[in-house]
């Protein structure tokens, strides 16, 4: 097994070789345990220096660069909340007008990188996302998503489970949390025709980083979605956002997989599901669930996994084992 | 906020930008903290799951030949909020999880 | 130097292409249109050396602009109406992040009831968000000012985008002579030096962080002194383009003021209706002269009270409605606030014409400087906004 730290821009084989350059500094006001900052932390080390960050409005962006501080050592960016798109899309346009006229140095790759909550993707951020991936740019688009508005405290937003409280899907006489399916952002954005797009889950730190270094070298737009635990919105303790984060894949309500030039692969297999009930315990969220919703949310996972299973051609997650 | 007094406009970067990059790291954050993580050197394997699972970069991997294998790993208790999540995620129980005292 | 026949949209992408624009990010819309179209066609010909982006919105365009610009690119776009309004809050968050993108708007007016037909409802509003904004009243003029002003809004002094706004469909879609310049003389003018912030791995710094009540007041504040600048920079710039191309404008234009009683101020192509009823007027004995506004944003105080000094009354030809206010015309209420602080005693008269491209006649102004005579005379101002053209 190889201990030695490899530069960025390079797939690793393990976890001893992720580089220590740390791209994003502590000190920020992010909650404790929250899960963006291990993510963007891994994202960043597999980007390197030579990277422009895009943020719309979020958690990520507020608790980073409240003037006169701010955590990133590398060029970023906030604009608005629903643009990350079309902000990045000018930078990366840009960037080629620059180098093609000799301003900017032609050999040197610059990464265009968005981080995004799911309000600036799934939501309102849709648009632009959606005209960004279709045009082409060469940018990686990372989905940070803690399925709600968290940073305004805790709205449902298009990428909120069902079954889950929020505070615009409250419980109640009449409601009991939100009702609706979720996006299937991944099918999305695949729909745009993109090289490469692939979930992400920081609990594998490993397939994260080498996706991102996958997406950075993509002829083409890349989207990473990436899975972020919120101890604040989804209340849990937030000693446990790895294990949350672990128990999502384990009960194929998060499946790890990828699409690369056409091509389907579940990079973390799952022969035997563990039950849903077993994750949504963790999560007060959920805590009001009755059997019946349990039961759908269950059969919702059933119907993604059975999916994601037609994709790759084989039964690679498998049934639920109690 | 503080009560020294702060720059007027002629002073100040145009555009709100900040140009210290990365200064956060300025911050102190130990108040945050209700517990903190104790690390305990001897039974520490190096496996890095802490340094790898910090949000706030507050476990430093130092490179220290006289250490076993050559690193060793510290808590940064300015940055460290007391999240939990290098004391639940350590394979080997070398991380203790210590109330803090005020 | 080419002397081309080109409608005003034509002006305007012409111009673009000899300032050497890096990134246009444009989305179609009534009467703006054409010049985007202009513009993909320069791209497509190789005879423009930019980036083209086909954003899905107005929004992205602005936005797409703001990410061009911060990497340094000489950024630019056309628009009007609904399309300016919905890119408007990227507009405001590029004039606080100083970042000297362009825009020609050809301006419409504004749903509801929809229509296509030109006023200047879009750029109204924008007055006070940080931008500086022109108003043509010729192609020539739509070219010559869209390269002024990425020589103003790129001057350190400044770090503000800039619009060059011109009737729709009356300037738009209408052809006129125009004397381009070559690209290579337009680049001796606004050379490209980027002395604003940006986004650059090699130094990185931060850009669209949040500002607190310790620190928002400040930096509106800059603005301010970024737009107080921008009056004097816009001056120069003006004088500058006619030592080297031999045309200058001002940024206001009188017309027969020296011994005027009366003044009239216009802007846009009806200034030039305004002129030919300046004449009419004079030839029924009138003592009145025409005060054509160029630069809207800053507001050329200084050169207005100039030229207001010694008038007895005013009139002010609006193309817009500002609904709900003290008097309903744009530019009247800046006007009246310049009179009552610093020029009082005149007497302000508002007036709109051209709403939704209401047909202007010459004899509509003619009347409406005779109804600026009586006032002059000691008639009451009328209290309210004279509508021309409405139909009671």
């Amino acid at each position: 097994m190889s201990l030695k730290e490899v530069g960025p821009m390079q797939e690793i084989k393990n976890h001893m070789q992720i580089p220590r350059d740390e791209y994003i500094a502590g000190g920020h006001s992010a909650c404790q345990g929250c899960g963006h900052f291990i993510i963007v932390r891994h994202l960043l080390k597999a980007a390197g220096p030579n990277t422009i960050v895009v943020n719309p409005t979020g958690c990520l962006e507020v608790v980073t660069t409240v003037f006169p501080y701010s955590s990133w050592r590398v060029p970023w960016i906030h604009v608005a909340f629903e643009n990350g798109g079309a902000v990045a899309s000018g930078i990366e346009a840009a960037i080629k007008a620059l180098q093609r006229k000799g301003v900017l140095p032609k050999d040197e790759q610059i990464n265009v990188v968005v981080f995004a909550g799911d309000g600036g993707t799934v939501d309102i951020g849709f648009q632009s996302l959606s005209g960004m991936l279709e045009r082409g740019h060469k940018v990686v688009y990372v989905l940070l998503d803690n399925e709600a508005y968290m940073n305004t405290g805790i709205q449902r937003s298009g990428s909120t489970p069902f079954g889950a409280w929020t505070t615009t899907t409250p419980v109640g006489k009449k409601w009991k949390g939100e009702w609706r399916v979720r996006k299937d952002m991944i099918q999305i954005a695949v729909a745009h025709h993109i090289p490469y797009a692939a979930t992400i889950n920081p609990a594998y730190p490993v397939d994260m980083y080498n996706k991102m270094v996958k997406a950075l070298k993509a002829d083409g737009p890349a989207f990473l979605h990436a899975y972020s635990p919120c101890p604040t919105g989804w209340r849990f303790d937030p000693s446990r956002t790895i294990e949350v984060a672990r128990l999502a894949v384990l009960t194929g309500y998060w499946v790890l997989y990828e699409y690369d030039h056409g091509q389907y692969k579940v990079n973390v297999p799952v022969l035997k599901r563990k039950p849903v009930k077993e994750f949504i315990k963790l999560q007060g969220r959920f805590r009001h669930m009755t059997e019946e919703q349990i039961k759908k949310l269950q059969e919702i996972i059933d119907q993604q996994v059975e999916m994601i299973n037609k994709l790759v051609g084989k039964q690679v997650i498998g049934p639920v084992v109690e | 906020m503080s009560t020294t007094k702060l720059p007027g406009w002629r002073e100040l970067p145009e555009g709100a930008v900040v140009r210290d990059a990365g200064n956060t790291e300025t911050i102190d954050v130990s108040g945050w903290r209700v517990f903190k993580p104790v690390i305990i050197d001897e039974k520490c394997t190096r496996c890095r799951l802490c340094w790898i699972y910090c949000p706030d970069g507050a476990i430093l991997e130092i490179i220290d030949e006289k250490a076993k294998m050559g690193k060793r790993y510290e808590v940064d208790y300015m940055h460290c909020k007391g999240c939990g999540i290098c004391w639940r995620e350590c394979p080997v129980n070398a991380i203790e999880w210590v109330p803090e005292e005020r | 130097m080419p002397r081309l026949a080109l409608t005003t949209n034509y002006a305007v992408a012409h111009a673009a292409k000899d300032s050497d624009v890096d990134v246009v990010a444009a989305y179609p819309i009534t009467p703006s249109t054409p010049a985007a179209e202009k513009l993909a066609e320069f791209v497509a010909n190789g005879e423009m050396d930019a980036e083209y982006i086909h954003v899905e919105s107005e929004h992205s365009a602005a936005s797409a602009l703001v990410g061009a610009s911060a990497v340094g690119a000489r950024a630019f776009t056309v628009t009007a109406s609904q399309g300016l309004i919905y890119m408007s809050e990227v507009l405001y968050i590029a004039s606080g992040l100083r970042l000297p993108i362009v825009l020609g708007v050809a301006s419409r007016a504004l749903s509801a009831p929809l229509s296509i037909w030109g006023d200047m409802h879009d750029i109204a509003p924008l007055r006070d968000a940080g931008l500086i904004i022109y108003f043509v009243s010729s192609a020539q003029e739509a070219y010559d000012t869209v390269i002024q002003a990425f020589k103003v809004a790129e001057d350190p002094r400044v770090h503000l985008p800039a619009i060059v706004d011109y009737d729709g469909f009356v300037l738009s879609h209408v052809t006129e002579p125009v004397e381009t310049i070559e690209k290579e003389e337009v680049l001796k003018y606004i050379p490209k030096n980027i002395t604003w912030n940006t986004l650059n791995p090699k130094k990185p710094i931060s850009m669209g962080t949040v500002g607190d009540p310790d620190w928002y007041y400040e930096f509106k504040y800059q603005q301010q002194v970024a737009m107080e600048n921008a009056l004097q920079v816009a001056v120069e710039a003006d004088e500058e383009f006619g030592k080297m191309f031999g045309r200058k404008y001002g940024i206001v234009e009188p017309y027969c003021m020296e011994d005027a009683d009366i003044a009239m101020i216009a802007y846009g192509a009806h200034a030039g209706t305004a002129r030919v009823a300046v004449d009419k007027a004079r030839e029924k004995g009138i003592k009145v002269g025409l005060i054509r506004l160029k630069l809207w944003r800053p507001f050329p105080s200084e050169q207005l009270k100039k030229l207001l000094e010694g008038v007895s009354v005013v009139g002010v030809l609006d193309r817009a409605m500002a609904l709900g206010g003290p008097l309903q015309g744009p530019v009247a209420l800046d006007v009246g606030t310049l009179i009552a602080t610093k020029v009082p005693g005149v007497k302000l008269v508002s007036f709109t014409i051209g709403i939704g491209q209401r047909d202007v006649r010459v004899d509509d102004l003619v009347k409406a400087a005779e109804m600026l005579d009586e006032v002059a005379k000691g008639k009451e101002p009328p209290e309210k906004t004279v509508p021309i053209g409405l139909r009671e």
